[in-house]
């Protein structure tokens, strides 16, 4: 029971640094993903190309680039800023594309239907096409959120005292046999912790499937 | 010192760690993806302890962050007397991680296979194994694989946490070369771009390759 109380003091600061990341990546990827459909190659570019770039290196790299490489003068960044910043761009270059790709998944039909009504292109994007890409990625951005979830754990190489950081506190402290409990019991947490949103992924996929595709 | 001078200081170092990040990478997708396809299999199994066992497998792989199975292997076992190597321990615990992601890819690949194909085959009298070896795998695997080459990418980054358990990686190489010198900013931003130049183009290649099957199929 020690060992699951020591992993849970970690688990505050585990959804902490989850819905922060998530929150800046959900508002932060919908101008980037505007870019990705651009028809200005320029901007294209540099989104596609800083997207590729920032999800084509590992997470532990931007966490270690940004607690330790950062510092002006006597600045730095405290261990949960850096990892709450790393995480944060980690996400908006991947729900960026994910967007991206719900924006084209829309059926041409439906946004054709809304220009024959005669909406103006503002109104068709924000009124028919963005929402519906919205139902249609919202099962991927459920997904994501769950390996979010497990990416926060890397946070505890920078010392942020999240739940895998008192795991290996507690299996320090304890070096005989018990010593394994911790990392089974945060194991255990995280698949826990990840079950809710599994099954909310689940039911939204049928039910915004039928929605869309009707 | 200019950025540049640095970088070729460390690179031939952090070369080094490259090669052995490669080979983790390869260690875990060579053993992962057969084992994802037999995960894979078992998990629709008829029988109810191997669709039990398999789906606990593939459930834990998917669930548990990588960083945890992997001390769990490397600080964990050795308590109940079970030691290993660190890149032994790096291994196992991402061969069950790519071998669990991998399951579901390959599974959504064969889910993928139209109905019609499987009817026609049954109707033409295949044998259920037959029809599987001979129509549903092939096709399966081959819509599985841009998501197989898209994972390979994310197994590569994953080696990456090897670095927590003293696998001389390339991210370890690169930490060491921070702490001797205090270059960090340097020193990460060069490991970055080390990264990057894997991963970079065999993304371009995956976007490509997707592209050419929507096409094949459209």
């Amino acid at each position: 029971m020690d060992a699951f109380f020591a992993v849970l003091r970690g688990l505050p600061l585990t959804l902490l640094l989850t819905g922060s990341a998530f929150a800046i990546g959900v508002v932060g990827a919908v101008p980037v993903a505007l870019g990705l459909n651009s028809k200005n190659r320029l901007i294209w570019l540099v989104c596609r190309l800083s997207v590729d770039l920032v999800r084509g290196i590992p997470v532990i790299v931007w966490l270690f680039m940004l607690k330790f490489g950062v510092q002006f003068d006597s600045f730095r960044l405290s261990p949960l800023a850096a990892a709450v910043l790393g995480l944060g761009v980690v996400s908006i270059a991947y729900l960026a594309e994910i967007y991206r790709g719900g924006l084209q998944a829309v059926p041409r039909g439906k946004v054709e239907a809304a220009q024959a009504l005669g909406l103006r292109s503002r109104a068709v994007f924000f009124g028919v096409r963005a929402p519906l890409a919205f139902r249609i990625v919202s099962p991927s951005i459920a997904t994501y959120l769950m390996s979010l979830l497990k990416d926060s754990s890397i946070a505890s190489t920078i010392i942020v005292a999240e739940m895998v950081y008192q795991s290996q506190t507690y299996a320090r402290q304890h070096p005989t046999v018990e010593g394994i409990l911790p990392y089974v019991i945060v194991g255990a947490l995280y698949i826990l912790l990840s079950l809710p949103v599994a099954y909310a992924s689940r039911r939204l996929d049928s039910r915004m499937r039928k929605e869309v595709y009707a | 010192m200019s950025w540049l001078s640095v970088w070729g200081d460390y690179l031939p170092t952090m070369l080094d760690g490259l090669q052995v990040s490669l080979l983790l990478a390869l260690i875990s997708i060579s053993l992962g993806y057969p084992l994802g396809l037999l995960l894979g299999l078992a998990v629709s199994s008829e029988n109810l302890a191997v669709r039990a066992i398999s789906l606990a497998v593939v459930e834990i792989g998917r669930g548990a962050p990588a960083l945890v199975v992997l001390y769990l292997f490397y600080y964990g076992l050795p308590k109940a007397g079970i030691t290993m190597e660190a890149m032994t321990a790096a291994s196992l615990g991402l061969v069950w991680n790519t071998a669990a992601y991998s399951s579901e890819v390959m599974r959504a690949g064969f889910q993928s296979v139209h109905r019609g194909q499987i009817e026609a085959a049954n109707a033409l009298g295949l044998a259920d194994r037959h029809t599987f070896l001979r129509i549903v795998m092939p096709q399966g695997l081959r819509s599985a694989t841009p998501g197989l080459m898209g994972l390979s990418i994310q197994v590569f980054q994953a080696t990456s946490l090897a670095y927590t358990i003293a696998v001389p990686e390339l991210m370890k190489a690169a930490n060491n070369l921070g702490s001797r010198d205090f270059n960090y900013l340097q020193v990460f931003v060069l490991a970055g771009l080390v990264y990057a130049a894997v991963t970079l183009p065999a993304t371009w290649i995956t976007v490509y390759f997707e592209k050419r099957m929507n096409r094949a199929y459209a």
